[in-house]
């Protein structure tokens, strides 16, 4: 969608990042002091444990993304933020109190459902109303405050349906309306925009940040889908297995993934296996059988001589061309086994004489280039010294 | 939030109880040896000996059996006839009546039902000399109006659950409609179908009231008969026959059950 | 798979499948399967209705069967009299003891609604909130009763009721009465029987309604700063309503013309329709008067009946 930014094949990611201002964000600044303090949280559901001792801080005005799989124990995470569950250790401290014990009507969280749970009996606006009435509020602000909510989801002239009558994407706005009008300090999002088709889960995408920023909420995103979490997030906390395997700017998690996990969850990517021939200190030579070659990474990593390592590689980092390159580093041959012409970009399926399968993409950048290559065509693969990372776990 | 899940099942379990010691204590009393019904004299099947050398008895319930099989077996034709109609028919004029009229049997206080149709008889008997006398066959005529309503309510249901691209693939194949209903929808609404049976069978054998309108002189059914007993008080032999009735009623429900289990497992092992 | 007759696809008023209606020529067996059962509930059904209405504006007689001819009609005198008779009627309002037993049953079927309403829901909700496997048992326990003999199910109560039965000997023995209760022979009972001989046509659809709901919906109610208590009102009543229509509907409209519970456990002062129609036609052998007696019923009942019928109608088409 975007000619500018780099793009990945398949899940068009932008690397865009609400850094809105040139001051270091909360989470780089030592000694800020978080809002949301996840301390050594546990949850066990019998023998089964959904979470596992799980620390974070979270700080004011973030958008924060819990990214994971199903049974990753993002939702359960965020279910217990919600007081829905309680955990089976560890405390939960939301803008300096401790949350244990609070019922989950006396928290000031409010939580977007999945499912958007909305009363199916009550009109929009009542619907809106219902968290305010609870709050004992006059009818004449209930009222302004519904008013000025929906108007801001742009549902103002929907008021008086029923959720039936709406469509998937009013339904939405409906349900963060109704968890934000309460003004919580602290906003959970499960799958905001999971139940949406494509096109207006890109529009939601933004009109979600836009709100966030409006409203200084802090939110807390659970999603399955990485390229929501991409363009929402501040920072992602990506799970697995109960734990937080790496949580950083999105930006980070995509180039600088600290794991196989990681780099494989987050887009695509190629995995070469080798050993570490020489470890100096701000670049590394790989030898790799899967490459067929060694390879040379320009950063330092801490590890042993002969330790096993992988060597990740996105796919549009590499370049393909049938003439030998320049550069002698980090240059590997095979034959184009597959191509994909995807209009913007093109896949290739490369095999390597190892017989390690590599993904390349190319964005089309003229007309001609995509039909350069074709089957069967030997070509040079090579790629930056810059553009690889060394994977130790 | 445990609170209440244990406040819920109090009051539900002494729902249960509520519903089930009165049948309990029926069953234990029918083996007392005691005649008198609260006075515990003993374990004795002696009131079973009773209950099957009493002709009476013995008649009314060949007679109640025979009524509530033919019933059953004809309300189950014109009932899923009519959950089929009111289903997978297109409107057409009259369909809002047969609705209306297949559902109103289902509510219809049974003195008046019991009564209506009496009167009917009565009157047909005097117009065209048909039915002559009352007995087996109007009481049969009146547990088929009935029992067909809930046989078609239950057709109904179940068709309005199927999968209409079942039928639709069948078409597709080449089925016409007569052949498309016997080879398709009706095995795919069979289980309720013969719920259907089983529910008019049960229903007619329990029907006092409508009976009594429509039998003619003669003509006891096990529940008149049961009736006239019970009005003069707790009886040892009914307790005898109500436990029989339990019994059967209650290894009916957990074969089925038991068997709808081993299907259900089957399929989890399957998948 | 288009068809000339593609309009039957869209027409179909309860299903998108009209398949049945493909042949645009009359089918002799699609002719058949409409007009037998229809043929049936119009002798069987509707047309007693009317011969309970024309024999209700008749009068009682000393004859077989009972009651005068509505028409007389002399074909050679070229005569058609008309007697229409509403004295049944005039009667009937005239004499409280009918007006009386009209209102004692309704009483008496509303307060038993409102029993049977209050039990059945904590076992509807209970059931609809169980793991799916018990979920089938507990079903299965709440219809097995329903399986056995009605009549001799409200037997049983009367072994439990009354003077010497199980519930006084139970609290005379443990000390907390002196005196038998007297239960059987009284509107208590009555009660008792109704909320218990019913009460499977409660659970029912309280439960399908129930179960239906979204347990998210409640989480969200707390969310946004309800108590359980208030959710349960605010929410989970007002989802429930639908059921709990049909459910008080079910119980009731039966309930106002019940005879056999009233004739066995109900005493000689518990008045109820039901049991003045059926003493009217057997003891008294005024088959006007009951039918009189019933077309008044049928109307007192025809608003609730149309009220459920309603309810399931809306909810067929959501």
């Amino acid at each position: 969608m975007t000619s500018t930014s780099i793009i990945e094949p398949q899940s068009d990611i932008i690397a865009a990042t609400s850094l809105k201002d040139s001051r270091l964000p909360l989470w780089k600044q030592a000694g800020a002091e978080p809002f949301l303090r996840i301390d050594s949280i546990t949850k066990k559901f019998g023998e089964f444990t959904a979470v596992d001792n799980i620390s974070l801080d979270i700080y004011k005005n973030e958008l924060f993304c819990l990214l994971g799989g199903s049974g990753s124990g993002k939702s359960t995470l965020l279910r217990m933020l919600a007081g829905f569950e309680s955990p089976t250790s560890g405390r939960i401290i939301i803008d300096g109190v401790d949350m244990a014990g609070i019922q989950p009507w006396k928290r000031p969280v409010n939580m977007m459902f999945q499912s958007y749970a909305l009363f199916p009996h009550l009109s929009v606006e009542e619907n809106v109303a219902f968290g305010l009435k609870r709050e004992g509020l006059d009818r004449s602000e209930v009222k302004q405050r519904v008013a000025k909510m929906l108007d801001m989801v742009q549902l103002g002239h929907l008021g008086k349906r029923k959720p039936d009558q709406l469509s998937g994407g009013q339904r939405q706005r409906v349900a963060l309306a109704r968890s934000l009008v309460k003004r919580p300090k602290l906003l959970l999002l499960d799958e905001p925009l999971g139940a949406l088709d494509k096109k207006l889960r890109e529009e939601t995408q933004f009109e979600l940040i836009r709100i966030q920023e409006e409203l200084g909420v802090t939110f807390v995103v659970v999603t399955h889908d990485q390229e929501e979490a991409m363009t929402l997030a501040s920072r992602i906390g990506v799970m697995n297995h109960g734990l937080i395997v790496q949580t950083a700017e999105p930006h980070d998690v995509y180039e600088y993934p600290n794991s196989r996990f990681v780099a494989e969850f987050i887009g695509s990517v190629n995995l070469f296996e080798g050993v570490v021939i020489e470890d100096l200190p701000d670049s590394v030579r790989i030898d790799s059988k899967d490459a067929g070659a060694i390879l040379y990474v320009n950063h330092g990593i801490s590890c042993a001589p002969n330790q096993k390592v992988h060597v990740a590689l996105r796919p549009e980092k590499t370049q393909i061309s049938k003439e030998k390159p320049e550069q002698a580093e980090n240059c590997i041959r095979g034959v184009i086994e597959e191509i994909a012409y995807m209009g913007s970009l093109s896949v290739y399926r490369v095999r390597l004489p190892s017989g390690k399968e590599v993904r390349v993409t190319q964005p089309n950048t003229t007309r001609e280039l995509g039909a350069r290559l074709t089957w069967n065509d030997e070509v040079y693969l090579f790629w930056d010294v810059d553009s690889s990372v060394v994977l130790t776990s | 939030m445990k609170r209440r899940s244990l406040f819920l099942n109090t009051t539900a379990t002494m729902g249960f109880i509520f519903l089930y010691a009165p049948m309990i204590a029926l069953v234990v009393y029918s083996f007392n040896k005691s005649k008198l019904v609260t006075v515990w004299g003993g374990w004795s099947l002696k009131w079973y000996g009773e209950l099957f050398r009493n002709d009476q008895i013995i008649d009314a319930a060949l007679l109640s059996f025979k009524i509530a099989f033919i019933s059953a077996s004809v309300a189950v034709v014109l009932g899923t006839m009519a959950g089929f109609v009111l289903s997978r028919f297109r409107r057409f004029r009259g369909k809002m009546l047969l609705a209306g009229w297949i559902s109103a049997p289902l509510v219809m206080p049974e003195v008046i039902t019991g009564l209506s149709l009496l009167l009917l008889f009565v009157a047909m008997e005097g117009a065209f000399g048909w039915p002559s006398g009352r007995g087996t066959s109007t009481i049969i005529i009146a547990h088929v109006t009935f029992c067909m309503a809930y046989v078609a309510v239950i057709v109904q249901s179940r068709l309005s659950q199927l999968d209409e691209t079942l039928e639709e693939a069948a078409m597709d194949l080449g089925a016409k409609p007569s052949s498309l209903f016997f080879l398709v929808t009706l095995p795919l609404i069979m289980p309720a179908v013969i719920s259907g049976w089983l529910l008019s069978f049960t229903m007619s054998l329990d029907d006092l009231v409508i009976a009594s309108f429509v039998s003619g002189p003669g003509n006891s059914t096990l529940p008149m008969v049961i009736f006239s007993k019970v009005r003069l008080g707790v009886s040892p032999e009914v307790n005898a026959l109500a436990t029989l009735m339990i019994a059967v009623v209650a290894i009916g429900v957990i074969g089925a059950m038991y068997q709808m289990r081993r299907q259900a497992k089957l399929i989890e092992k399957q998948t | 798979m288009s068809t000339p007759t593609g309009s039957a696809w869209v027409e179909g008023s309860g299903s998108r499948l009209a398949k049945y209606n493909l042949l645009n020529r009359i089918s002799w067996g699609r002719f058949s399967v409409v007009a037998v059962p229809m043929l049936w509930l119009a002798v069987f059904f509707f047309i007693p209705f009317l011969v309970v209405f024309k024999i209700s504006l008749s009068e009682t007689a000393i004859a077989v069967p009972p009651y005068t001819a509505l028409l007389d009609w002399n074909v050679d005198e070229a005569f058609i009299n008309l007697k229409l008779n509403l004295g049944n009627y005039l009667f009937l309002f005239e004499d409280s003891f009918y007006i009386d037993a009209y209102l004692s049953s309704i009483k008496i079927a509303s307060i038993s609604t409102v029993l049977t309403l209050l039990i059945a829901f904590p076992i509807a909700y209970m059931i609809a909130r169980s793991k799916p496997t018990t979920r089938a048992l507990l079903l299965s326990l709440v219809i097995l009763p329903f399986w056995t003999s009605f009549l001799l199910r409200v037997y049983a109560w009367m072994g439990f009721l009354k003077k010497n039965g199980l519930i006084n000997e139970f609290l005379l023995g443990a000390g907390i009465i002196d005196q038998p209760l007297i239960m059987l022979q009284t509107d208590f009972a009555v009660y008792v029987g109704i909320v218990y001989t019913y009460l499977p046509f409660m659970v029912l659809p309280l439960y399908s309604a129930l179960e239906k709901m979204d347990i998210t919906l409640l989480e969200a109610a707390e969310d946004l700063g309800s108590r359980p208590a208030t959710s349960f009102f605010l929410i989970t009543v007002p989802l429930a309503m639908p059921g709990i229509i049909a459910g008080c509907m079910l119980v009731f409209i039966p309930a106002v013309g019940e005879f056999v519970i009233p004739a066995l456990l109900g005493g000689s002062d518990t008045l109820m329709i039901g049991r003045v129609l059926w003493d009217e036609f057997f003891l008294n052998r005024d088959w006007p008067m009951a039918s009189a007696v019933a077309v008044v019923m049928l109307i007192v009942l025809v608003l609730p009946i149309m009220f459920i019928r309603n309810s399931q109608g809306k909810e067929e088409t959501v």
